[in-house]
């Protein structure tokens, strides 16, 4: 996928390939996080630092606490412990509407497309800080229609972009499950984010809207935005990650960069342990 | 049979005070189930707060109307505070489960014997609308074709359809607005509203006062008309009709709860005088009495309404391309 390793993958060759190992340059640092489901512990992550600027991938089989730990960092959960920070400012116990404001926007496992409404009005939608959004500069329309002619302007050019400005007035609910995890995408970015969370950006989506996805993952990056996904084809997350981190019954149990994931047998263990096994299985 | 009577009677009624009374419920609801997706199933007790408000406050504490209407529309944010409250932040059925006990809560209360010396009890309120009606600028009725309203019918009908053409203007301007656009995303999916950066609790919570206000209007219109008010009136059946008119109308439109009401008011009138007359003229059978009557109107006014959202599932606003998605 990427020929030349980019400048941010070369400033991590050189970090250690430990669990919850510092960054030359974290954007995100979080601390002792638990949470638990009755006796189940589905997060225990003594520590994680996500570097600016970088595609940090993080892989683990099914029910390794990805998708919680997600909900916790972005406010959808209240953790039983933990804080972190982004971008130097204390994150834990934020709602999530304010995690979205300060720059750290998620997306969803099963695509959260606004369906009775258009493709245009959920960009328009995601646009922060927009004075009409209050209720009495809401009845007076001079009041906002610049800021919202703007807003759409830019709105537009996401959509192209995207490929999906011919969609504009159409309802959301009439798109594709890969037109979906592409207007998701393109939503998150009117908000302005430094950092986008992606969870499960490719599930479900045919092979070629899945280079097309990465092509914009990577794209996300060369802006300038820091990106973390949760993604399970291995192949994806070690074409586009500049670091990786594999998660498994709640605690991280390895980190690196895709080569050292690659061969780390801890990884291998937990994430490919069991094709091993039933390749064993075969033989007898 | 008399067409042309049955034809006055419905018109009379679907263009008249109760009409106005309901839309403004309607209109509320709009805002609540057809714009955020609150299922409010007691808007009957912001109705019964508004209708009580100026009651009280007139008979009871000898103060103006004005004051009364105040009184009114602080108790109706009140009540919306304090079911939102605890409410919004959790599941949808929460919230429908507690509004429609809160109704029943309110009508228990007012109607009791301890809260006579307030709310009249079981006898209700009478003699507070003399300052309303002093405001009359009309000194006499009107008469279009064989529609006929006296003085006093004709300034509720200007004060109340006045409130509806508001509330519609509110909505319209709303519904347009960024706020709109931000109820409408938590109706669809209140997490990703929330993941794109907008306070949906508050959101929820304006909402549910904005819709209570507009019900607690309508709620006044309706006892300044009948001049009297009683607990029993506010049975949580009044809801069902709000959304009834509020969906044949079509949700989330506009116009949809005035015309809904309007609709809903000439085929409940029409109805009646039809089957009164038919049974004043013997086409009737012996067993169909003044009991009967009722409940029939009911069912062949129930069988238009089901035949309705059959045919126009969306409502007389609704767009048919919107109610065909598969949200979800």
């Amino acid at each position: 996928m990427s020929a030349e390793p980019s400048a941010v993958a070369r400033s991590l060759a050189d970090v250690a390939p430990e669990p919850g190992v510092s960054k030359p340059d974290p954007i995100l640092v979080a601390a002792e996080v638990t949470k638990t489901f009755g006796g189940l512990r589905a997060v225990d992550v003594d520590a994680l630092e996500v570097q600016r600027g970088a595609i940090t991938g993080l892989i683990g089989p099914n029910g390794a606490g990805k998708t919680t730990f997600f909900n916790v960092l972005t406010g959808f959960d209240r953790p039983d412990t933990g804080r972190w920070t982004f971008d130097g400012k204390p994150m834990s116990g934020m709602p999530a509407h304010r995690v979205a404001r300060s720059g750290m926007v998620r997306t969803f496992q099963l695509t959260k497309a606004l369906g009775r409404m258009t493709v245009l009005d959920n960009m328009k939608l995601a646009a922060v800080g927009q004075r009409g959004e209050h209720f009495l500069p809401a009845l007076l329309p001079p009041l906002w229609r610049a800021q919202e002619t703007a807003i759409e302007a830019r709105a537009e050019g996401l959509l192209e972009y995207f490929n999906m400005i011919h969609m504009r007035d159409e309802f959301a609910a009439t798109l594709s499950g890969g037109q979906r995890k592409l207007l998701e995408m393109a939503r998150a970015l009117m908000v302005e984010p430094t950092m986008v969370m992606l969870d499960e950006p490719m599930a479900g989506v045919n092979p070629a809207l899945t280079q097309s996805l990465l092509g914009h993952v990577t794209g996300l990056r060369d802006e300038g935005m820091t990106v973390l996904f949760v993604e399970h084809d291995m192949d994806v997350v070690m074409g586009i990650s500049d670091w990786v981190v594999c998660m498994a019954q709640g605690q991280i149990i390895a980190e690196g960069t895709p080569e050292a994931i690659a061969r780390n047998p801890e990884v291998i263990d937990a994430y490919l342990g069991r094709s091993r096994h039933r390749e064993g299985e075969e033989q007898s | 049979m008399d067409p042309a009577a049955i034809l006055a009677n419905a018109l009379r009624a679907a263009l008249g005070p109760s009409a106005a009374a309901y839309a403004l419920l309607a209109i509320g609801l709009n805002f609540h189930f057809g714009y955020t997706g609150l299922l409010n199933f007691g808007q009957v007790g912001f109705m019964l707060l508004g209708a009580y408000g100026v009651a009280i406050t007139v008979t009871v504490f000898g103060g103006s109307l004005w004051l009364g209407l105040l009184v009114s529309l602080l108790l109706a944010v009140a009540l919306a505070l304090l079911l939102g409250a605890p409410t919004l932040r959790l599941r949808a059925d929460y919230l429908a489960i507690t509004t429609i006990a809160a109704a029943e809560i309110l009508r228990f209360t007012f109607r009791a014997s301890p809260s006579r010396d307030l709310t009249g009890g079981v006898f209700g309120l009478s003699g507070f609308a003399a300052e309303f009606n002093a405001l009359n600028p009309y000194t006499s009725g009107i008469q279009i074709g064989f529609l006929a309203y006296n003085e006093r019918q004709l300034w509720v009908l200007t004060v109340g359809w006045t409130l509806v053409a508001l509330a519609v203007l509110l909505t319209y301007l709303l519904a347009r607005s960024p706020w709109g656009r931000a109820l409408k995303a938590i109706r669809e999916d209140e997490d990703a509203a929330r993941s794109l950066g907008k306070n949906v609790f508050g959101y929820k919570m304006q909402s549910l006062v904005l819709g209570g206000v507009i019900g607690a209007l309508g709620g006044v219109v309706f006892a300044l008309n009948l001049q009297s008010v009683h607990p029993d009136t506010f049975l949580p059946l009044l809801t069902f009709y709000f959304y009834t008119i509020l969906i044949l109308g079509g949700a989330a439109t506009v116009l949809g709860p005035v015309a809904g009401s309007i609709v809903f008011w000439f085929l409940m009138a029409g109805m009646d005088a039809t089957l009164r007359q038919a049974g004043a003229a013997g086409y009737m059978p012996d067993w169909f009495g003044a009991d009967a009557l009722g409940a029939v109107r009911f069912l062949v006014v129930g069988i238009g309404l089901m035949l309705l959202m059959i045919f126009r599932p969306q409502g007389m606003f609704g767009d048919r391309r919107e109610l065909a998605l598969n949200v979800r």
